[in-house]
């Protein structure tokens, strides 16, 4: 006779690798577009005049203080309650992206922020028009400045992406609360999505440690 | 010839310049001495366009620089201007920074502006320092890295905002010897000193600013060493 629970085997692999790869795939997602949207909205916050800092400024607030699980939450069931339900993924990776987005604008700002005007105003009085001031000094001294933030932020952006869960996206978080509830061992599963988190964070601060070397000049 | 007619400046209620005559021929060296605050570097930045004028005129080989009509990246290729800070682009290489705007800017190819850019840099004695980032350099050097990447442009004038003011003594020589290169060529410069005995030495005409207008202005040693105005002599009475 059958038990209700079976023990962990060698057929989950598959399985638990989905869920790695689905964390890895809304992660990058994620870091990849709130990083453009970011760098975007903290070049416009760094140009703009005190009144529309205060407007976008709040808008980003509300994003980066309300707790992610709550936006996650409320976005799903909103566009589920307006009759336009998205799959946990695509409700995921916007909320997820957005919430990203709001940092990365911080990030980019103090970026931008940190090319002092004789810099810029050296580069102009070479000839360059603005465009290209911005484009071959001011955004790479500037983005130099912050990539240790950038890193910390795209970091915390892998950790957050497990509270996708909650929504049902299957991730490597809720890939491993369904293998507890079958197989009843929590305490290998719980160490093991632990390494994987690791894993995937790992190279990437590696790859972090890297660029700043190359750059410490 | 950089003509300056009149030139009325004010930051907010505060008037920096009020009404400054000037003119400059090509080949020319002026200095332009005076305590701080009292406009001289707003002047210069005045005559790039950087910064804009209230009243008067500026005008440039007959382009007028406050004119709406006026392209100013264009004209700024003809002015060429160093800074106190030296404001070495840090994310760049010593051959890089020279090349950077020769490329962007006039459009030139990798080769042709990284040849450019070693030629200009030989000239203010860089040859060993081609591949190195600035922040590696001493302060002199970097401030002829940057005289090196302003002469990559072709400048017809330059204009030097207190140039050796950040530097400290002993490095001060290095760049004063590449001025009196660049004067020796024929480059006609505007420079806005502390150095006495250079602007004495080195200029044709001293002007001598004071709440933002000029009180005198003549032969570079008769200025300095014989002033007729008052407020000249009361001045140098202090910094020398």
């Amino acid at each position: 006779m059958g038990s209700l629970f079976t023990p962990l085997s060698w057929n989950d692999t598959g399985f638990i690798l989905q869920g790695v790869l689905n964390t890895v795939y809304i992660s990058v997602l994620a870091i990849v577009v709130g990083s453009v949207l970011g760098l975007i909205m903290g070049f416009i916050r760094s140009i703009s005049n005190n009144y529309t800092n205060f407007v976008l400024g709040s808008v980003l607030d509300i994003l980066r203080i309300v707790p992610l699980i709550i936006q996650l939450i409320l976005f799903s069931t909103f566009v589920g309650v307006i009759g336009h339900p998205l799959l946990p993924f695509a409700s995921g990776s916007i909320i997820l992206s957005l919430y990203t987005m709001a940092f990365m604008t911080e990030v980019f700002r103090a970026g931008f922020d940190n090319v002092s005007g004789s810099m810029r105003i050296a580069a102009r009085s070479l000839g360059m028009n603005y465009r290209q001031s911005i484009r071959y000094v001011v955004l790479p001294i500037g983005m130099r400045s912050v990539f240790p933030s950038w890193m910390g932020v795209a970091l915390s952006v892998i950790k957050d992406s497990a509270l996708v869960s909650v929504i049902g996206y299957m991730e490597l978080l809720r890939t491993s609360e369904q293998l507890i509830t079958r197989t009843q061992q929590p305490l290998e599963i719980l160490l093991g999505v632990g390494l994987f988190y690791f894993l995937i964070s790992y190279p990437l601060s590696e790859f972090g440690r890297y660029v700043e070397r190359k750059m410490a000049i | 010839m950089i003509q300056i007619q009149g030139v009325h400046k004010s930051f907010g209620d505060l008037e920096v310049l009020k009404g400054v005559d000037l003119e400059v021929d090509k080949g020319e060296v002026v200095s332009i001495i005076g305590g701080s605050g009292s406009g001289k570097s707003t002047l210069l930045y005045c005559i790039n366009g950087i910064e804009n004028i209230q009243k008067g005129k500026i005008v440039v080989d007959g382009v007028d620089v406050h004119d709406k009509a006026t392209d100013l990246n264009k004209l700024r290729q003809k002015i060429g201007m160093v800074f106190q800070q030296w404001n070495s682009f840090p994310h760049l290489t010593v051959l890089e920074n020279v090349a950077l705007a020769p490329r962007v800017v006039l459009g030139k190819g990798k080769k042709e502006a990284n040849e450019l850019a070693k030629h200009h840099l030989r000239h203010v004695g860089l040859d060993d320092k081609f591949d190195v980032y600035p922040t590696q350099m001493s302060g002199g050097q970097q401030q002829r890295l940057a005289i090196a990447r302003t002469m990559a442009m072709n400048p017809t004038y330059m204009l030097l905002d207190e140039i050796t003011s950040a530097l400290d003594p002993e490095l001060v020589g290095e760049v004063l010897d590449t001025l009196r290169l660049l004067r020796d060529e024929g480059m006609s410069m505007i420079c806005v000193t502390h150095e006495m005995a250079f602007a004495k030495e080195v200029s044709d005409k001293v002007a001598f600013v004071e709440e933002g207008i000029i009180e005198e202005i003549g032969e570079a040693v008769q200025v300095i060493e014989n002033p007729v105005n008052e407020k000249t002599k009361r001045f140098l009475s202090k910094v020398l």
